[in-house]
């Protein structure tokens, strides 16, 4: 065992996260993500679990308890440092419509001021690595469709390789068939690079695809945590009540998924 | 007997070049201090959203006083008072105040919420999203502020003259004494043309900065 050095890249110890009219979003969370693993915050709207998300970049901060993020606490932090340690892709994308897409994908090595060349090499590495053909490095986004606009996305936010991706609903606003397509390639893609991830998704089979372990949160708590194998098999009540769900929605054949 | 407007013209070309040239003068450093002082308080109210309601609502209010009555009300204040130019400058930055201070509020409010939260994430100083991010995509809107207050500008200072401050007001208040329609025109339309050009050339200077940020809102 490695003296000083936590197994876990993240770590909540009893958080809890409370908003201006004292409505607790987040409840005593205790919650271990280890390093390398792709860890799914699954649960409907409401859930806490893009609150419980925004608390590991410190873009909300915990009313009690404590969120640590490799052996410190995110207040012990610079939250610069620790942001620009941490990748986030959100949802709508937030490219800047005024960047083309290699200074879109370059933003952190440009403000952390690496060489000019090693940026130039890092956003031709990335366009290759999310599947993105060379030419369209000096369009703008406006040029680019959806599926093309969360890859720029996730290369951004690999960009200055940090350790540790938060992902929330990523691929939520595209189409089946290109959501399927990133979905797929993602899953590669952390296999080669192994990052630490947190996923947040309301899907479950998105979660099943891509994660290692679930965790299955309801109003702000985590009810059920499970390796992706074991999900489905589960007897937890409401593990079983969002499998359920899932069953229950009819496929395009009009039957019942199995 | 009434000379025609054409005829005053061109014989007190002169003139009519003096004062219109003082004119653009009143307006050009008015638009400059508002422009110095609203831009920097819109960004303000942007980060102390607390501030809002007082500042705007003052530049409001200042909206609100006419425009004759603001001169008089500053004639006796000490140093402005003194300089007709001075007071008149003074004046009409209050007016052009609330477009400015407005808009660069609204330009910057303005600017998609995941594009901040994205940046904010990634590790961006609240001063490199201003900077990089929130004013250059704001700037659409603010620089259509800048032409709202110059056009308002352009018209307000034709009161000026009425202080002795110079511009092209003098021949409006000189041709209403005279009872002459001529005079009036040689003070009214080159102020007309210089609001219409200053739109003109403010607008298109807007729409040169817009294009590909409105194309993606859209897309």
């Amino acid at each position: 065992m490695k003296s000083g050095h936590n197994s876990a890249a993240i770590h909540f110890q009893h958080v809890f996260f409370r908003v201006a009219s004292g409505q607790e979003l987040v409840r005593d969370l205790e919650l271990q993500v280890h390093r390398g693993e792709t860890l799914v915050l699954l649960g409907r709207s409401g859930s806490g679990k893009t609150t419980t998300l925004k608390l590991i970049n410190r873009l909300l901060t915990p009313s009690s308890g404590e969120v640590q993020v490799q052996g410190r606490s995110t207040i012990a932090w610079d939250v610069i440092l620790l942001r620009r340690s941490i990748g986030y892709v959100i949802q709508d994308v937030g490219l800047f419509p005024h960047f083309t897409v290699e200074r879109n994908i370059a933003l952190v090595p440009k403000i952390e001021k690496w060489p000019e060349e090693r940026i130039q090499h890092r956003v031709s590495e990335l366009l290759q690595l999310t599947g993105l053909d060379a030419k369209l490095a000096s369009r703008y986004p406006h040029e680019l469709s959806g599926g093309q606009r969360q890859r720029v996305g996730v290369a951004r936010a690999l960009a200055a390789d940090p350790p540790i991706l938060l992902m929330d609903e990523p691929f939520g606003a595209l189409d089946p068939l290109t959501r399927v397509e990133l979905q797929r390639e993602f899953r590669a893609l952390q296999q080669r690079l192994q990052k630490t991830v947190v996923f947040v998704t309301h899907d479950m089979r998105e979660a099943l695809m891509l994660g290692t372990r679930i965790a299955l949160m309801e109003s702000g708590r985590m009810v059920a945590m499970h390796t992706a194998d074991d999900f489905l098999e589960s007897r937890e009540p409401l593990v079983r009540a969002y499998v359920e769900a899932f069953r229950s929605t009819p496929n395009l054949a009009g039957d019942e998924c199995a | 007997m009434n000379q025609t407007f054409w005829t005053f013209l061109s014989q007190n070309r002169t003139q009519v070049m003096q004062l219109t040239w003082e004119h653009i003068w009143l307006v050009g450093f008015s638009i400059l201090f508002a422009v110095l002082i609203g831009i920097p308080l819109g960004i303000l109210i942007t980060r102390w959203p607390r501030l809002n309601h007082p500042i705007l609502g003052s530049a409001n209010i200042i909206q609100t006083i006419p425009s004759l009555a603001l001169f008089g009300f500053l004639l006796p204040a000490p140093w402005i008072g003194e300089r007709a130019d001075r007071l008149a400058i003074l004046a009409l930055t209050l007016y052009a105040l609330l477009p400015l201070i407005r808009n660069t509020y609204v330009g910057i409010t303005g600017v998609d919420p995941a594009i901040v939260e994205a940046g904010r994430g990634m590790g961006m100083t609240d001063r490199q999203l201003l900077i990089q991010v929130q004013l250059p995509l704001a700037l659409g809107v603010i620089i259509a502020g800048i032409r709202v207050a110059t056009v308002i500008c352009v018209g307000l200072a034709t009161i000026a003259a009425a202080i002795g401050a110079g511009g092209l007001g003098e021949f409006i208040f000189r041709g209403l004494a005279m009872v002459s329609n001529s005079v009036i025109l040689a003070g009214a339309v080159p102020a007309a043309m210089l609001a219409i050009l200053a739109d003109l050339g403010l607008g298109w200077l807007e729409r040169r900065l817009q294009p590909r940020v409105v194309a993606s809102a859209r897309a």
